[in-house]
């Protein structure tokens, strides 16, 4: 059974034309008008809010000293929406434990929201952009075991029960863990990990996790879920298409073009993301040196369509942008069919992660979308 | 002269090798790459500066060096400092190119240029007084040169990345240092400007300052011989 989660960066799209060197890292926040960012708030939350009734989910995330996504707490929004839903789940897709320098702080936050949302917390943890790391000054040589330690610390504070326990690893130095309250989903809410390579894509399948692809496309993706696929099948692990997730740019309208058009000024999410002075994509270690070298001569962000060839990521249209598999656009009877076979041709999944918001798409569009998508879309594409 | 330890900088290590023949001609020259740079991952556990003093340190003991001179470069100065305040008993004398590695400045001042998030272009500018000629073109360089230049960055990370290219506890151990000391800067160092490097020799015991026109951070690459005549004078006037 297909479960559509609705995701939003909460940007603050009205301070992008002031801000021609670049969305993030070195721009000032002066840019940034709080009454207009407060009004935006709210109406994100309100779309997120409309998802409970319209039998959607919820997905949130952060990211820092951009303009392009002010959820720069992912827990915030979390804590507001378990309160205002009943039945929607939370997922935060993610946290980045790897630059959160207190892992335990994490498991707390975990732990609360799943016990007020009485259980509908799924815990995303992720590893961040490349430009997340000027803000958090996390060390990216270092980011992967850090990672990894994070996430073994939180998992034990979770599901440990009997009072403190020592840890003193290379990272996270604590003498006494002990997290109230414990998550109310037991062992521990489900964890889900986002993947780019097919090397941590079978890291995560040992662990059994949901992984999802973000923007992977025709291209891109297969490679991913075969990776997790070949190392859970060596490691005896069953996976259905529940341990899959997409996540991609959806516009439905009443007519073809009011879909594509929805979908082309959600876009600006993904023509916007490499907007950002070249030096943040590639910290040093981040990445392997190959790629890193790749950045350091200064290549082009390229998006690959199904059949091969490329468009550069800031200027795709939403025709090219859907020949990826990247964005479905159109009216709800086509998107169905278009994620049909975009899920049929990279093995299956169960989780489609909407960006149902971006850029500019104003709340009466996004309104129309998440509802006609939820009324004409939902009820086929649940069942896929 | 005793043997002559080179502990070399954070980037551009090939760059340096004229002024290493220089430094060599007719003497006992160490001048080993620190785990990471010599092309192995180092031990998970070996990451920090400390853990090189320690290393070069042992070295010094296992050559049963007498009045070693260190020859030290940006990086490499800071790990020849952090060598000379634990145990300056085999050093004889420190030539040190622009060291890093000592916080002289408040909180909300840097000593030291965010190199990795500043655009090429302007890092270039701070590393060196002629990039036009100096700086690698990395459109012009074959993948594995520039893989080899991102490898150093990441090296560089490893070691010295959270406190930035310091050891917060190392300025008020310099009075350790007592061993006769040039620090040598270039005077277009963008990277740590010359006027860190008077403050930094004002602290050490016994340091002189001097500069080498028409060089930036590395002054043996741009000024390779000046570098080297500067350097040997000092350490053979012992």
């Amino acid at each position: 059974m297909m479960q559509v989660w609705h995701f939003s960066e909460m940007a603050y799209h009205p301070g992008w034309e002031s801000l021609p060197d670049g969305l993030r890292n070195v721009i000032p926040s002066r840019v940034y008008d709080p009454e207009i960012g407060a009004d935006l708030y709210h109406r994100y939350l309100d779309e997120w809010a409309l998802c409970d009734r319209l039998g959607l989910n919820i997905m949130v995330n952060e990211h820092h000293a951009t303009a392009t996504c002010t959820t720069s707490v992912c827990t915030i929004p979390m804590a507001i929406l378990a309160r205002e839903t009943q039945t929607a789940r939370l997922l935060c897709l993610g946290m980045p434990i790897g630059n959160r320098m207190d892992a335990v702080r994490v498991a707390e936050e975990y732990a609360m929201l799943d016990v007020i949302s009485r259980g509908r917390v799924e815990m995303g943890f992720v590893k961040g952009a490349p430009f997340e790391i000027n803000p958090a000054n996390s060390n990216p040589a270092e980011l992967e075991e850090r990672f990894w330690e994070a996430h073994d610390l939180i998992v034990k504070a979770m599901t440990t029960h009997d009072g403190p326990f020592n840890w003193e690893g290379r990272h996270y130095h604590y003498r006494e863990v002990n997290v109230w309250p414990r998550p109310w989903q037991q062992p521990h809410p489900p964890i889900w990990m986002t993947v780019a390579s097919p090397g941590s894509a079978a890291r995560i399948a040992r662990k059994g996790y949901v992984i999802a692809a973000l923007n992977t496309g025709y291209i891109h993706t297969p490679v991913v879920y075969g990776a997790y696929r070949e190392s859970a099948a060596e490691a005896g692990i069953a996976t259905g298409p529940d341990r899959f997730a997409y996540l991609c740019i959806i516009g439905v309208g009443e007519t073809e073009a009011e879909g594509k058009r929805r979908a082309h000024q959600i876009l600006d999410y993904s023509r916007t993301t490499p907007r950002v002075q070249p030096q943040f994509f590639y910290p040093p270690g981040y990445s392997p040196a190959g790629p890193t070298a790749a950045m350091i001569r200064g290549s082009e962000r390229l998006i690959q369509r199904r059949d091969g060839s490329s468009f550069p990521m800031q200027d795709g249209t939403v025709e090219d942008y859907m020949a990826a598999g990247v964005a479905f656009a159109g009216t709800p009877a086509q998107v169905v069919e278009q994620v049909e076979e975009f899920a049929a041709a990279v093995g299956g999944f169960e989780h489609l992660l909407m960006m149902g918001q971006g850029g500019f798409l104003s709340h009466e569009d996004t309104v129309a979308n998440l509802t006609l998508f939820s009324e004409e879309a939902l009820p086929t594409i649940g069942g896929l | 002269m005793s043997l002559v330890l080179f502990l070399h900088g954070e980037h551009f290590t090939a760059m340096g090798r004229p002024f290493l023949d220089r430094l060599g001609a007719g003497r006992e020259l160490h001048a080993p790459l620190y785990p990471g740079y010599d092309g192995a991952p180092p031990d998970p556990d070996f990451r920090s500066v400390d853990d090189l003093a320690y290393r070069y340190l042992d070295l010094l003991e296992e050559l049963d060096a007498r009045d070693a001179a260190i020859v030290g470069c940006s990086l490499g100065g800071w790990v020849a400092l952090e060598m000379a305040v634990r145990d300056r008993s085999r050093i004889g004398r420190m030539a040190l190119l622009a060291p890093v590695g000592v916080k002289l400045s408040g909180r909300e001042e840097r000593d030291f240029a965010d190199l990795p998030f500043m655009r090429e272009a302007e890092a270039a500018r701070a590393l060196f007084h002629d990039p036009a000629r100096w700086a690698p073109d990395h459109a012009a360089l074959d993948e594995a040169a520039v893989e080899a230049i991102a490898l150093e960055r990441q090296w560089a990370a490893w070691y010295a990345w959270k406190p930035y290219m310091h050891n917060p506890a190392l300025a008020k151990w310099l009075h350790r240092a007592a061993v006769p000391t040039l620090l040598l800067w270039g005077e277009s160092d963008g990277f740590a400007l010359p006027e860190y490097g008077r403050r930094l020799a004002a602290r050490l015991p016994d340091a002189r300052f001097e500069t080498i026109p028409d060089a930036g951070h590395y002054p043996h690459i741009e000024r390779a011989d000046a570098t080297a005549d500067a350097v040997l004078a000092f350490l053979e006037n012992a």
